[in-house]
């Protein structure tokens, strides 16, 4: 019986290293085959560093990487800092409100980008109107296309703890409602929050359809320009942003796994003595 | 100084609490219905009654976590009606776990202090004291996931009365503890609210342990006070029907009342106070008022006999076909076998009697 059981183990062990072997290949090689390319002389033979040098040197990438990664920034803030108050206000004192919220966070999952994009066109008119033409307007469009990611994270963040009962011992020991939201809750839904912002980097660095339609020059819109005139500069900007996202998606794998831990941890332990 | 000098001189520290003519609906559901209660300083009152009565709804308007549609809440003589939570100086403890998971046991503790603005010193000291009290001051650097339930609600306790509050608010906190801790943290609680001598309101639907550690027992019934008395007096002469159905057992046997008295089983036994003053009706008589002995002429016979250590709970058919519970000493009730002839009689010194 025990021969089985090894045995059964040393087949699972085998099904799983090829399993992520294949995985590690599907994965791997369309980045390698990036990497190479990027590298390679074209029309000729021997390596090159030039296309990675180009995203430093070429001015119109310079400036849309740097575009990119101020929208990153501007639309993480700007999701948080009008997200975690409502979402932690909503379940403190208007319960009720919650569906509502829910529908309307996940509301721009259900509508196709390109549909959006043209509802919104006419309203950019006016906010390039009002803001000036900085593709750094399109934080507001962005806002709206990463809410339903960022609520996820943070409503299971604010699940895991029991928000109602935490505010309220606060509020008997003396605490503002600004102090409960800041020292009380807020710590304790941080990997939650970390998580919300990481997914929003890596959606705003990978977005296409907005900023090509509304004519903004941000790092997806301009390796797709240049994939038709530098092919090997394209890549190698289109390689990078993939290495960011997936270092940021290793980075949240790490953030939810303490957060899973800490939950675990919530429960009294059984062994503790009274 | 003595323990009673101790005990008066904390009870001086307390301040008293009055909730007048509350009302609260939620809904069609009124949660409360005009309650009045009066809390002497320093006492310790226990809100007692069945779930959705209104207790915790009336706790939880004291603490300022929820509103009363009408009537005022009083404390140390002046109209807290209207203040909000964090500036009505109360010390609470909940039912859930409530400490911040993310601070140590000593933060936990300090919290309160540190929002009154008290300096580090002074708070370390104050924590320390707090601990020392609930007996956890060795655990001052762990955190909430690190202990157990039971001492979870005493970090909680200690951290409720480290900021001195007017009024110890404690909302069931012993309910999600297994029986052994319960017993043990409410002596534990009665014996530090002594001490401190802060005006406690403790909710529970645990008549055991609301008679354990009150000085007075309020019974709540859909809204309303139904009795607040001493233990003792709400066991030995409860007002209503209700508050001798709920608190302990009471068997309810069929009795006529005659010049005062009421005749039950043969005997004539003093009404309470609210009794039916003519008539028939159902006398509410306690297991242990009911004796059960093979001598005299039988008039039931053994159902079943259940041992609870010292004490065994005999329950008989009387000849009519009423089942009696009596509370025996093991010893006595060791000698009744199933089906066995007896003579049950009611040796109680008064009964209620209610209306049938």
């Amino acid at each position: 019986m025990r021969a089985d059981a090894t045995r059964g183990s040393i087949a699972w062990r085998v099904v799983r290293a090829v399993a992520l072997l294949a995985f590690a290949v599907f994965f791997l090689v369309p980045l390698l085959s990036m990497a190479d390319f990027s590298t390679r002389v074209v029309g000729g033979t021997g390596r090159t560093a030039q296309p990675w040098e180009n995203l430093v040197q070429d001015p119109m990438l310079r400036s849309s990487i740097v575009t990119s990664l101020l929208l990153a920034l501007l639309t993480t803030v700007l999701m948080l800092v009008l997200l975690t108050p409502t979402m932690i206000w909503v379940r403190l004192r208007v319960p009720a409100a919650s569906r509502l919220v829910e529908f309307l966070c996940l509301l721009p999952l259900t509508v196709p980008p390109l549909v959006i994009v043209v509802g919104i066109s006419n309203v950019y008119a006016w906010v390039s109107y009002l803001l000036g033409n900085s593709p750094l307007t399109l934080t507001f469009a962005y806002v709206v296309l990463v809410l339903p990611y960022a609520y996820r994270s943070l409503d299971a963040a604010l699940g895991s703890i029991n928000v109602v009962t935490l505010a309220e011992a606060a509020r008997s020991l003396g605490a503002g409602w600004t102090t409960v939201i800041v020292r009380v809750v807020l710590p304790n839904i941080w990997p939650g929050v970390t998580s919300a912002a990481f997914v929003a980097v890596a959606l705003v660095l990978g977005e296409y359809t907005f900023a090509s339609l509304l004519n903004f020059e941000t790092l997806p819109y301009v390796i797709g320009l240049l994939g038709k005139s530098d092919a090997p500069t394209s890549t190698a900007a289109s390689l990078a942003v993939l290495v960011l996202a997936s270092l940021l998606l290793v980075a949240l794998t790490f953030v939810g796994r303490d957060n899973r831990r800490e939950s675990r941890r919530d429960k009294p332990s059984r062994g503790a003595l009274t | 100084m003595t323990v009673t000098d101790r005990t008066a001189a904390a009870r001086d520290a307390g301040v008293g609490v009055s909730l007048v003519d509350l009302r609260r609906t939620y809904g069609s559901l009124h949660a409360l219905d005009g309650l009045s209660l009066d809390i002497a300083p320093g006492e310790m009152v226990v809100l007692l009654g069945p779930s959705g009565c209104g207790k915790t709804t009336a706790l939880r308007i004291l603490a300022g976590l929820d509103h009363a549609d009408a009537g005022s809440v009083i404390v140390g003589g002046q109209d807290m009606t209207r203040v909000p939570a964090n500036r009505r100086d109360m010390g609470m403890v909940f039912q859930a776990y409530s400490l911040f998971p993310h601070m140590t046991v000593r933060d936990n503790v300090a919290f309160g202090l540190r929002l009154r603005g008290q300096d580090r010193a002074r708070r370390l000291e104050r924590c320390r004291e707090m601990l020392d009290l609930v007996g956890l001051s060795d655990l001052e650097g762990r955190y909430a996931h690190q202990l157990s339930g039971g001492q979870q609600q005493r970090v909680a306790l200690a951290r409720a009365l480290a900021v001195e509050p007017s009024a110890l608010l404690l909302d069931e906190p012993l309910s999600a503890l297994d029986a052994k801790v319960r017993v043990q943290l409410r002596e534990e609680i009665r014996r530090v609210q002594v001490d401190v001598g802060t005006t406690t309101l403790f909710v529970t639907h645990d008549q055991e342990e609301a008679l354990a550690v009150a000085d007075r027992v309020g019974v709540m019934n859909a809204g309303r006070l139904d009795q607040i008395a001493s233990p003792v007096e709400l066991y030995a002469r409860p007002a209503t029907r209700f508050v001798a159905e709920f608190v302990g057992l009471s068997n309810r046997v069929p009795a006529r009342v005659e010049g005062g008295r009421a005749v039950l089983l043969g005997t004539r036994v003093p009404l309470l106070e609210g009794s039916e003053t003519s008539g028939r009706g159902w006398a509410l008589v306690r297991p242990e008022s009911v004796h059960v002995g093979e001598e005299g002429e039988p008039n039931a016979r053994v159902v079943s006999v259940a041992f609870l250590g010292p004490f065994s709970r005999v329950q008989c058919r009387l000849a009519d076909g009423q089942v009696m519970v009596a509370q025996l000493p093991s010893s006595t009730a060791v000698h009744l076998a199933q089906d066995a002839p007896v003579r049950v009689e009611v040796r109680a010194e008064s009964v209620l009697v209610v209306p049938e």
